[in-house]
């Protein structure tokens, strides 16, 4: 074990803890325990909120994933990955006020609180319940095992040790503290992310002798590397560009992202968070993915991408500054994970318990299902993860995709179109799911079908569907 | 119609806006200038040229823009129920 590595990792989780902590003696008595706990009592200024949703979206795939593709694709997937900046703006200007507006004219909480009231029907917000429990709990899960692979990666800990530090780690703030925790720490995170990969950015280009030197090694290798399109040539322009629905504009539709939106104070609070977020998004990307690139150039022959960023930080860093910056990808794990636990069981004790189950539960069987299920559901996360079920893996490929696929058009067109109705939502999240499922299927067999995404084709059926039935299925003007 | 709607329409549009040319500037740089030879490529502080343009000045004007666009172009409203009453 390499204590001068462990060091800054443990006193980050101290601070993570400290965080979530005071956070949790902060609970606001005024606004009801439900708002408090799953919204933070829609109190949270526009650096917290703008820094948490920059966290919760940049993940795993962000921090390890992404920069390892990068490594093996070259600049065509750096490219790639600055679509993500579009989400910085993309969503609050879209969501934004009306959805502000009206989550609060609604009384919602939870995402499926808005669907539920802004189409009238049970059946929108059962389905939403579903499809968010079972396939954000597989993200979460997947996550888990990343955050506990990198933990094993760092400190030679068993990979079974290290997830339970990590899932110890995340449930304790989680249950105790709610949003306001999750969103604090996720401020806290998000400071991490940017210093540390500032510092391995930095550093990388110093291993290599500048940057126009890394660049002739790269070019020395195989020129294909500086290009758009891959280090095989295979990546076209239609297939990045569809990478604009996944990770940019279809944002919008992930429930994780979108319940951040109805949780501003004021319009002054989100103006903040436009900037902070777009800015935060891109710095970070854009460093990620070029650590990415570079490190080839510095250390050629890294066999599994997943191991790009801990490999080259540990490589080029002294212990103790690698131990600093390997606890950003370990900030961005954990502060997805948090947000979907707490979204999952907000869902399951707001939607389905108080919603189907036990309408007149008191304020004390609330108070202590939420903090009983959250803790639950974080374990059976952590049994999962120790040895994570074929099934788990199948259903996270559609967590992302998927889900924008559902959601997209019955928030989006539930805020902004007057005819949208129920028969039109209910189409719209059973299309896109199906045929994102089926076209999953003959896209792995065949190649992408148009060369583009699999996300793409089923947002446009779904987006189909949600105009068609609301038209032909008692066709009414909704009053906003 | 609620008068904060209104503005909440003309800044999505705004949104919708902004993404289009994001886009466009994104992918004219990216494959405008990256489909050249590689031969034929310059290099700024060090990055090809496509990638120059593309990513790191498409990002920083994109910035700039959002910075501009919140400071000069949005509305305060105020999300609670009470800031109906003047309608």
């Amino acid at each position: 074990m390499n204590w001068q590595v462990i060091a800054p990792l443990v006193f980050f989780l101290v601070a993570i803890f400290a965080t979530g902590w005071i956070a949790s003696r902060q609970r606001d008595k005024s606004s009801g325990f439900l708002n408090d706990y799953f919204l933070g009592g829609r109190e949270l200024g526009g650096f917290v909120l703008a820094m948490t949703m920059v966290a919760t979206y940049g993940s795993a795939s962000s921090f390890l994933g992404g920069p390892g593709t990068a490594y093996t694709m070259g600049f065509g997937w750096v490219l790639l990955a600055m679509t993500q900046v579009v989400t910085g703006y993309f969503v609050l200007l879209i969501l934004g006020k009306k959805f502000a507006i009206l989550a609060r004219r609604y009384q919602a909480v939870t995402l499926i609180d808005f669907l539920k009231a802004r189409y009238n029907s049970p059946v929108v917000a059962i389905l939403s319940a579903f499809a968010i429990v079972i396939f954000l709990f597989s993200a979460m899960t997947a996550q888990w095992v990343g955050g506990a692979r990198l933990i094993e990666t760092v400190t030679g800990l068993s990979y079974t040790s290290a997830l339970f530090i990590f899932v110890i780690s995340v449930l304790v703030y989680v249950t105790t503290g709610g949003f306001r925790a999750v969103a604090l720490t996720d401020a806290v995170q998000g400071t991490i992310m940017v210093i540390g990969t500032t510092i391995l950015l930095i550093a990388v280009i110093i291993a290599g002798g500048g940057v126009p030197n890394i660049m002739q090694d790269l070019l020395t290798e195989n020129p294909n590397l500086v290009t758009p399109y891959g280090s095989d040539g295979n990546l076209s322009a239609a297939y990045v560009s569809s990478f604009w629905i996944l990770v940019g504009v279809g944002v919008v539709g992930l429930p994780q992202i979108a319940v951040r939106a109805m949780s501003y104070k004021t319009s002054r609070g989100m103006h903040r968070a436009l900037v902070i977020g777009t800015i935060v998004t891109g710095f970070i990307m854009l460093n990620m993915h070029l650590i990415g690139v570079f490190a080839r150039a510095v250390k050629p022959g890294i066999e599994v991408a997943d191991t790009v960023i801990p490999v080259i930080a540990l490589d080029i860093l002294p212990p103790w500054l690698a131990g600093i910056v390997l606890a950003a990808p370990l900030a961005a794990i954990m502060s997805t994970v948090d947000s979907l636990l707490l979204l999952v069981s907000s869902s399951v004790v707001k939607d389905v318990y108080l919603g189907y189950i036990q309408p007149n539960a008191s304020m004390k069987t609330v108070k202590r299902m939420s903090f009983g299920v959250t803790a639950v559901l974080g374990t059976i996360v952590f049994l999962l993860a120790v040895n994570p079920p074929e099934l788990l893996i199948f259903l996270n490929l559609f967590a992302f995709g998927g889900l924008e696929a559902a959601f997209i058009w019955p928030i989006v067109l539930g805020l902004y179109w007057k005819y949208g109705n129920k028969y039109g939502a209910i189409a719209s999240m059973v299309t896109g799911i199906g045929t994102y499922i089926a076209l999953h299927f003959y896209n792995t067999a065949n190649g992408n079908l148009l060369d583009i995404h699999t996300v793409v084709i089923p947002v446009v059926l779904s987006l189909i569907a949600y105009i068609v039935f609301s038209l032909a299925i008692k066709r009414e003007v909704y009053r906003y | 119609m609620d008068p904060r709607f209104k503005i909440a329409h003309r800044e999505a549009k705004i949104g919708v806006g902004i993404a289009i040319a994001h886009f466009l500037w994104w992918f004219g740089f990216a494959y405008g200038l990256g489909s050249r030879p590689v031969e034929q490529y310059r290099y700024i502080w060090g990055f090809p040229d496509w990638f120059f343009y593309s990513a790191i000045v498409g990002f920083i004007l994109i910035s700039i823009t959002i910075v501009f666009v919140t400071k000069f172009v949005l509305k305060e409203v105020s999300f609670e129920e009470d800031g109906e009453a003047d309608r």
